[in-house]
C-alpha cells in the first residue's frame, strides 16, 4: 500500500470563487502549516492541502510534489494526474508543492506521500498514488454533470476538460467545479481509467518550465532574494577529518560590505549532523556576493588534519591491491564451489578493473536560503531529500515539524549529491547565528572539494567456462571505500552500499562467489547516479566481453545464453524478467547492425544493465584516432514499462548516456596529502559538445508494464559499451577509468 | 482612512550633476553602477539588477554558464569587471525575447526541441548559440562542435537540434522539411 492512502485521505473542497479542490486534508490545525502556492489554496488554506484545483474559468492547477533536478518530474507527475482527470493540458498550470508535513506529537507526519528526487523512484511511486487524485476529480465532475443533466453518470464521457453527454452536449470542467466540490467521494474509492483511455500518458510533452527557462525567469534557489539578508560564503577545512589551527579575520572584516565572520564548528564529534557530514568552516557574511567573495580571500587561515593528513589515492590503490591478496572482509555470496569449478574449467579468465572517486559537480553548486526565527524556519532548499533536510533543521533549531517550511525550487542537477544536506545545515546555523536571513552559496571550488564522492573501487574478477564456453564459475572481489563509512553503519554492513548479493549474473552461474574488502580512506562518500550499479556494471559487462573474446564467442550470444530462457525472479527487491533484458540487448544489437561488416578502424560494443526496475542496453560504434574516441553511433534501448512521457524518457536516457561517457573518459577525483586535488572544471573536465556523440538514438520498447523512472537508467551500461567498442576497434582493453590517459598512450 | 495631502510641485528644479560611476546599458535600458569597479558583471546583474537568468557555475571563465553579450560579442560575466563596461551594451538571456515579449527564434527552437534538462546552463547555452549563429547563420555539424559551453546533464544533442531549427526558422525555411 502506498504511503498516501487514497481512500482515507482524499478530500473534496470548495475553493475561493467556486473552485473544485481535490487534495488531502490535514488532520489538525496548525498555525505554521506550510502554505501552498496561493493559487491552490482557495479560502481553506489553513486546513487544506491540494493536488488539483479547477477554477470556474477552467484553469486547472496541479501540484508537483517532487523536486525537479532535471529528471522532468514537474512535467511527468502532473501529467499522470491530468490524464486521469482528462484535463486539457494546455489549460494546466503546474505549481511546486513544498514539503508537506505536520507535527504529530513530536514526530513529522507526511501529507503528500513521497517527496524526494533520487533512485529514479518518482514515476513508480506516482503510479501508485497520484492517479487516484486525478481519477477522483474526474469522478466528481462527471457526477456534477449527471445531476445537472439528470442523466446517469456512466453514460457521460470526458475529454480535454469537458464532460460530454451522449447527445453531444458538453460542459466545461470550470462550469462544474463549484457543484462538484459539494459532492462526496464514494468510500470504496474511484478506480483509475483503463490504459486504453490514456490520452496524455504515452504522448510526448515538453518541460513545463521550458519557456521560463529560456527567458531566464525560472528561479533556482540562489536566484531568490530576501530583502535584508546576508550573502554567505564559507572557507572550509580541506580535510575530511580536520580542524582549525589558526584564524586571523581582521583583513576580511575590513572589506567594504562584509558584515560578519562566523565560525561553523561541528558540535557532534562524529563530524556529522544526523548522518550528514558537515565540514568545519569560517563563514563570511556580506551585503552582496562580491563583498563576501572578496572577504573570503582576505581570511588568513590554517587547517590541520586530525587523521589522514597524508592520505593519497595513490596509496589507496596499493592498499586495495594488498587487501585483495587476502580473504574478503565480508563474503557476500557463495553458490556451489567456485574454487573447484574454476580449477576444473576448460578456460579461465581473470581481469582487474579500477573505478576512481568522482564528483557530482552539479551545474548549480550547493546553495540554500534560510530564514530562522524563534518559532519558525523557512528554507528554499535545492535538496533531493527534503525529509532528511527537515530532520536536520529540527535537530539544529528544536522546532517541531509543523513550524518548518521547506520549499523546493527547480534544481540545477542532483545525481545523488543533494541526498546529503550539509549545505542546509550550514545555512540554518548561519541564519541562527546572524539573526538574519541567509543566502548561502558554495563556489565551484567548495563544491568540487567538499562533495560526497562516488566510492573508489578495485574489482577483481575471475571466471571459468566449460569446453562449450558456458560460464560455470564466477568470482567478483571488490575492494572499495564504502559510502556508508562514518555514517553510523556497523562494519558488518558496510558492503551493502557496494555490492548487491543478487545482482546479475547472480543466479545464472552455478558456482558463484562475491566478496567485499573494506578500504579505509578519509574522504566522504555518497550516492552517485545508480549507485554501485554504475561501477559494478562497468566491471561485469567489460568482463563478460573479455570472456567472450577469450573463448572465441560472440559477446551478444554469450550474454543471451547466460540470460537463458525468459523467466522472472526477484532482484534487488523487484521483479526481474530476463526476457525483457534479452529483448533490449537484442534490439540494441540489431539497431547498431551487430554482425554486419564494420568500417575499417571502427569497432562495436554492447552492454546491458538492470537498475531500479528498468532495463537498458547500449550499443556503440567508435574509432580511436589521435588518442581520442570518435563516436560514430550511440544506441540506447530501454524498457521502463509504460512510457509516461516519451520526450522525457528520451532526454533522461540521452543525458544519462552522455554523462556516463564523459565520466568514463575523463573524470577522476584524486587525493594527495589528505586533500582533494581537483578544484574546478579545468582539472575536472566534464566533456563538451565536440567530445561526445552528436546524437544518442534512444529507443523505448513498447510495454504495458508498471512504469519506472529513467533518470539514472542510461548510466550503468554506457561505459562498458564504450570500453567494449574501443576493444573491438583497437584490440586494447581499457580496465581503468577514466580512459583518457590510456587512450592518449594509444596515440 | 485620511486622504493623502495634495502634492505640490516644487517651484524650481535644480538639475542634479551626472552621478559618478559606470554608465552602461543592459537589455536596452540605461543603468549606473556606483559600487566597486572590480565587481564582476555577473554579481552586479544578479545582486543589483535581479537579472538572475545569468548563472554562476565556475567563476573562472571556463564553463560558459554566465555568458552574456557585450556589444554583441559573447563574454563570461564572471570575469568581466564592471569598470570595463562604461558605455557598453550588455544583453542577457532576459534580453533575447522579441520586441513584443514573445520568445526569439532561438528561444522558441529551444522550447520546440525540449532542449532543457536541469536548465541551469541553458541561459549561457542560448547566448553562446546566439553568437554562433551571428558567425555562421547556417551552421554545419562541425560548427556546432565548436560550442564551448558545459552541460552536465547531457543536453548537447538537443541543443544541436535547436540551433539548426532556429537557423532554418531564421532563413525562412519550413520548420520540419519532412
Amino acid at each position: 500500500m502506498s504511503e498516501l492512502d487514497r481512500r482515507r485521505f482524499l478530500k473534496v473542497m470548495l475553493g475561493a470563487g467556486g473552485a473544485l479542490i481535490v487534495g488531502l486534508p490535514l488532520r489538525a490545525l496548525h498555525a505554521a502549516t506550510p502554505p501552498l502556492p496561493l493559487a491552490l489554496l482557495g479560502d481553506n488554506w489553513t486546513r487544506l492541502s491540494a493536488f488539483v484545483s479547477i477554477e470556474p474559468n477552467g484553469r486547472t492547477l496541479i501540484g508537483a510534489r517532487a523536486p525537479d533536478t532535471g529528471q522532468g518530474v514537474r512535467t511527468s507527475l502532473p501529467r499522470i494526474i491530468a490524464d486521469e482527470l482528462d484535463a486539457d493540458w494546455a489549460r494546466v498550470e503546474v505549481l511546486a508543492m513544498p514539503l508537506g508535513v505536520e507535527d504529530d506529537n513530536g514526530k513529522p507526519r507526511w501529507l503528500y506521500g513521497p517527496q524526494h528526487a533520487g533512485g529514479s523512484r518518482n514515476i513508480a511511486e506516482a503510479w501508485q498514488d497520484l492517479r487516484s487524485i486525478g481519477a477522483a476529480a474526474r469522478w466528481l465532475l462527471r457526477q456534477a454533470a449527471a445531476q445537472r443533466w439528470n442523466l446517469p453518470a456512466e453514460r457521460l464521457g470526458t475529454h480535454a476538460g469537458w464532460v460530454i453527454a451522449p447527445d453531444g452536449r458538453r460542459l466545461d470542467y470550470g462550469e462544474l467545479a463549484a457543484a462538484a466540490a459539494q459532492l462526496q467521494l464514494p468510500d470504496a474509492g474511484v478506480a483509475p481509467k483503463p490504459a486504453s483511455d490514456y490520452k496524455l500518458i504515452g504522448q510526448p510533452a515538453g518541460d513545463v518550465d521550458a519557456r521560463a527557462m529560456v527567458e531566464g525567469r525560472q528561479a533556482f534557489a540562489f536566484d531568490q532574494t530576501w530583502g535584508d539578508g546576508y550573502v554567505a560564503v564559507i572557507a572550509r577545512c580541506p580535510y575530511a577529518e580536520g580542524e582549525l589551527a589558526h584564524l586571523d579575520d581582521s583583513a576580511a572584516r575590513a572589506v567594504a560590505g562584509v558584515e560578519k565572520i562566523i565560525p561553523i564548528s561541528v558540535r557532534e564529534a562524529s563530524g556529522l549532523i544526523g548522518d550528514v557530514p558537515l565540514a568545519p568552516g569560517i563563514a563570511v557574511l556580506a551585503r552582496d556576493t562580491w563583498a563576501a567573495l572578496k572577504g573570503r580571500t582576505q581570511l588568513a587561515l590554517r587547517w590541520r588534519a586530525r587523521h589522514g593528513g597524508d592520505a593519497s589515492t595513490a596509496a589507496l590503490t596499493q592498499q586495495a591491491e594488498l587487501l585483495l591478496k587476502g580473504a574478503p572482509t565480508t563474503p557476500v555470496r557463495n553458490d556451489g564451489d567456485f574454487t573447484k569449478a574454476f580449477k576444473a574449467a576448460a578456460h579461465r579468465v581473470e581481469a582487474e578493473y579500477h573505478v576512481p572517486f568522482v564528483a557530482h559537480a552539479t551545474m548549480e553548486p550547493m546553495s540554500c536560503m534560510a530564514l530562522i526565527t524563534s518559532d519558525r524556519a523557512h528554507l528554499i532548499a535545492p535538496t533531493q531529500s527534503p525529509r532528511r533536510a527537515l530532520g536536520i533543521v529540527q535537530r539544529l533549531t528544536g522546532l517541531d515539524a509543523g513550524s518548518i517550511l521547506i520549499e523546493m525550487p527547480r534544481i540545477g542537477g542532483g545525481y545523488g549529491r543533494r541526498l546529503d544536506d550539509d549545505y542546509i545545515a550550514e545555512a540554518v546555523l548561519l541564519a541562527q547565528a546572524a539573526g538574519k536571513p541567509i543566502k548561502l552559496l558554495w563556489m565551484r571550488e567548495d563544491d568540487m572539494t567538499h562533495d560526497v564522492y562516488r566510492p573508489f573501487g578495485v574489482h577483481r574478477l575471475a571466471a571459468g567456462t566449460d569446453r562449450k564456453g558456458r560460464v560455470e564459475a564466477w568470482q567478483h572481489h571488490l575492494a572499495s571505500t564504502s559510502r556508508l563509512w562514518h555514517r553510523g553503519v556497523p562494519a558488518s554492513q558496510l558492503w551493502t552500499s557496494e555490492m548487491q548479493s543478487d545482482a546479475l549474473p547472480a543466479g545464472l552461474v552455478p558456482n558463484f562467489q562475491l566478496g567485499w574488502y573494506a578500504l579505509d580512506f578519509p574522504l566522504w562518500r555518497g550516492a552517485w547516479r545508480a549507485p554501485s550499479h554504475d561501477s559494478n556494471t562497468f566491471a561485469i559487462e567489460s568482463f563478460l566481453d573479455e570472456i567472450a573474446h577469450a573463448t572465441h564467442q560472440d559477446p551478444l550470444k554469450l550474454r543471451l545464453a547466460l540470460l537463458g530462457a525468459a523467466r522472472q525472479w526477484q532482484v534487488q527487491g523487484v521483479t526481474f524478467d530476463s526476457g525483457r533484458l534479452a529483448a533490449a540487448l537484442q534490439r540494441a544489437a540489431t539497431e547498431i547492425g551487430w554482425g554486419t561488416r564494420v568500417p575499417a578502424g571502427h569497432g562495436r560494443g554492447l552492454a546491458c544493465a538492470f537498475s531500479a526496475g528498468g532495463y537498458c542496453a547500449h550499443a556503440m560504434e567508435v574509432s580511436v584516432q589521435g588518442g581520442k574516441v570518435h563516436f560514430h553511433r550511440a544506441v540506447a534501448v530501454v524498457d521502463v514499462g509504460r512510457v509516461v512521457n516519451p520526450l522525457g524518457v528520451d532526454a533522461q536516457i540521452m543525458g544519462g548516456t552522455l554523462d556516463a561517457l564523459s565520466t568514463a573518459l575523463k573524470l577522476e577525483i584524486t587525493v594527495k596529502d589528505g586533500q582533494v586535488q581537483q578544484q574546478n572544471f579545468p582539472e575536472y573536465p566534464i566533456a563538451r559538445m565536440r567530445e561526445l556523440p552528436r546524437a544518442v538514438e534512444v529507443i523505448a520498447i513498447a510495454s504495458g508494464a508498471t512504469p519506472v523512472g529513467a533518470e539514472d537508467l542510461g548510466v550503468p551500461s554506457a561505459a562498458p559499451a564504450l570500453a567494449n567498442a574501443i576493444f573491438a576497434a583497437t584490440g586494447k582493453r581499457l580496465r581503468r577509468m577514466p580512459f583518457a590517459a590510456q587512450l592518449a598512450r594509444m596515440g | 482612512m485620511a486622504p493623502l495631502p495634495p502634492q505640490v510641485p516644487p517651484a524650481h528644479i535644480t538639475p542634479q550633476p551626472r552621478r559618478e560611476g559606470i554608465h552602461l546599458q543592459v537589455n536596452g535600458k540605461p543603468y549606473l553602477h556606483a559600487g566597486d569597479p572590480d565587481m564582476p558583471l555577473l554579481w552586479w546583474l544578479r545582486d543589483y539588477l535581479q537579472l538572475t537568468g545569468t548563472k554562476y557555475a565556475c567563476g573562472i571563465g571556463d564553463c560558459g554558464a554566465c555568458s552574456v553579450l557585450v556589444d554583441g560579442e559573447p563574454v563570461h560575466a564572471c570575469l568581466t569587471p564592471m569598470q570595463t563596461l562604461a558605455g557598453r551594451k550588455v544583453t542577457t538571456v532576459e534580453g533575447l525575447a522579441l520586441a513584443d515579449g514573445s520568445p526569439g527564434a532561438l528561444q522558441q527552437a529551444w522550447i520546440n526541441e525540449d532542449a532543457i534538462l536541469c536548465g541551469y546552463c541553458q541561459a549561457g547555452q542560448l547566448i553562446a548559440a546566439h553568437a554562433l549563429l551571428q558567425r555562421h547563420p547556417r551552421p554545419s555539424e562541425a560548427d556546432l562542435d565548436t560550442l564551448p559551453n558545459l552541460c552536465r546533464c547531457g543536453s548537447y544533442p538537443r541543443i544541436r537540434k535547436a540551433i539548426l531549427r532556429a537557423a532554418r526558422a531564421r532563413a525562412g525555411k519550413p520548420e520540419n522539411p519532412a
